[in-house]
């Protein structure tokens, strides 16, 4: 995949600090592209990471989570 | 490229009010329903465009803390006493949007005749109450809305309908009220029930944008750490035992066919507050700004009956006679005689930040617990007026101790109650409140109005008093 066709897919912005690991995210991404990271964040919770691929920017996540500025939702916007 | 960015809004962009290593985030738990709601609740203000009129009222319970979050005015008020506060807010001003969220502790136990009262007089207001079957704030103890056999820290075998009832429905409860225009059910147990508890909060609000009248959305919510739960426990938890006990759904939407609800302006001009007090605009004139007036700041004390409370009111009166700024703040037991008591007051050339006394300048002190009790206080180059009765005792350095015989006078110049008036009397002639002799003999007047007969009978005992200080002080 080039990086242009990339970047016209929506994708999620995930702010780390913000993150308690509850997981709410992850269960709630219809396309299975969000998982737990192995390392800690600097306040000592995993986290969530976004694996790329193919988010539709249902913005599932971003509703789900209880942390209101942990996750922002992208979507380029088709240019005519 | 251009991006359309789903983000939150109506929340501030960071929380610098709660501090902390992460100001960015929440004070709340991994999984907590409470940033879910907070999000939905901000998002639809944002999209209503009603933010600045907008009153969120913090609960007592983990969201305490609302106003870090939320980017609107904010009320704190006491533990239940949501709906109350909100009332007045409302009324005062009809264009407020005024929102309440509460927790099931705050709105359906210590609450819960508040909550019943404005949903019957349909108050303009959109409640969020909360409920996750646990009171999460104080560590987890059984609510009203706890389920049958759910455990809880203070029903660790489950909670037993034959001691402790059966679960609140509040959303039934208040549909068997007439006033309210919007009830309803809905859940953040996961994604699905998110996207539907959205539109209903957006059209609690909306009700309020038009004043339409009462909204309650009760929101069940997750509390993974108070129930022992991981995140997917609770979202079944919520799903499978919370919905059996509690239908989701809507019980009530008259939305569209009723009319906005126009209270009117309030007016808060000083004449038609007089007015509602039943107070004489003309016996308390405006207070003038004066700079270079020093505060005086007076505390009263002594027993019950022995009119320090009425002391420290004439002097608040002589203050306000001479369009001085005043307070007066009593401190009373629920003794009506005995008991101790005692006032602060406080008389200035501008505005008052608080009627709270901890340093005086003068003290009055009608017997001794309350010399006791109270001289250390007294500023340096303060004056401390006791009754002479109380005999020998320490007055702090620097401050001047004067013994003066009130009972002795007052009972001399006509009556032994009148030993609170001796010493206003010797106050008089001190001239330490800056308050002149016309100011205390209409502050007399004023407190004794309504018995003609003691105006004089104090005028001569004040009379006296000053009499005696020019004399021996």
């Amino acid at each position: 995949m080039s990086d242009l066709q990339e970047n016209k897919e929506p994708y999620p912005v995930i702010n780390i600090l913000e993150c308690k690991a509850c997981g709410r995210c992850i269960a709630a991404c219809p396309k299975d592209l969000l998982q737990l990271s192995v390392d800690l964040n600097e306040r000592g919770y995993r986290y969530v990471e976004y694996s790329g691929g193919s988010c539709t920017g249902c913005a599932n996540c971003y509703y789900t989570c209880p942390e209101p500025l942990a996750i922002e939702i992208h979507i380029p916007l088709k240019e005519k | 490229m251009t991006e359309k960015i789903i983000r939150s809004s109506g929340l501030y962009p960071e929380f610098p009010r709660k501090g902390g290593a992460a100001p960015t985030a929440t004070h709340y738990c991994p999984g907590c329903g409470h940033g879910i709601i907070h999000k939905l609740i901000g998002e639809a203000m944002s999209d209503l465009e009603i933010q600045d009129r907008s009153i969120m009222i913090s609960p007592v319970g983990c969201a305490v803390f609302a106003y870090y979050y939320f980017d609107c005015g904010n009320l704190q008020v006491a533990h239940g006493r949501a709906p109350a506060v909100g009332t007045g807010a409302s009324r005062a001003e009809d264009d407020a949007v005024v929102i309440a969220y509460q927790g099931d502790g705050d709105l359906a136990s210590i609450g819960l005749n508040e909550t019943m009262q404005a949903a019957n007089r349909g108050e303009k207001m959109a409640i969020f109450f909360v409920n996750n079957t646990v009171f999460g704030m104080t560590g987890g103890q059984m609510a009203p809305t706890t389920l049958i056999g759910e455990k809880t820290v203070t029903c660790p075998e489950g909670r037993d309908p034959m001691s402790t009832g059966y679960p609140l429905h509040m959303c039934e409860i208040l549909n068997n009220l007439k006033a309210p225009v919007f009830i309803e059910r809905v859940s953040v147990s996961d994604i699905s029930h998110i996207r539907k508890a959205r539109k209903a909060i957006k059209k609690a609000l909306e009700i309020q944008r038009d004043g339409k009248g009462y909204a309650f959305v009760e929101i069940l919510s997750t509390c993974p750490t108070n129930l022992r739960q991981d995140a997917e426990q609770s979202t079944r938890f919520v799903n499978e035992e919370m919905e059996k006990e509690f239908p989701l759904g809507n019980f009530r939407d008259l939305s569209a066919e009723t009319e906005p609800l126009k209270r009117g302006k309030s007016d808060f001009s000083k004449a038609a507050i007089d007015r509602l007090f039943n107070l004489e605009t003309e016996s308390s004139p405006d207070a003038i700004r004066d700079p270079g007036f020093p505060e005086v700041q007076i505390k009263a004390a002594g027993f019950g009956g022995q009119g320090v409370l009425s002391m420290g009111l004439t002097i608040a009166h002589a203050g306000c006679d001479a369009s001085r700024f005043v307070s007066w703040y009593p401190s009373y037991g629920p003794e009506q005689r005995g008991g101790t008591s005692n006032c602060s007051v406080v008389i200035s050339g501008g505005s008052i930040g608080s009627p709270v006394v901890y340093t005086s300048d003068i003290l009055v002190a009608m017997n001794k617990p309350s010399l006791e009790k109270f001289a250390a206080d007294v500023r340096e180059g303060g004056v401390i007026l006791y009754d002479s009765t109380i005999g020998e005792c320490d007055i702090p350095a620097g401050v001047r101790g004067i013994a003066v015989p009130a009972v002795r006078i007052a009972q001399e110049a006509g009556s032994v109650k009148a030993a609170n008036t001796v010493m206003l009397g010797v106050m008089l002639a001190l001239g330490v409140t800056g308050l002149s002799g016309e100011n205390f003999r209409s502050a007399i007047a004023e407190t004794f109005s309504k018995k003609p007969k003691l105006i004089s009978l104090n005028h001569d005992v004040l009379e006296a008093a000053v009499a005696w200080a020019m004399e021996n002080v």
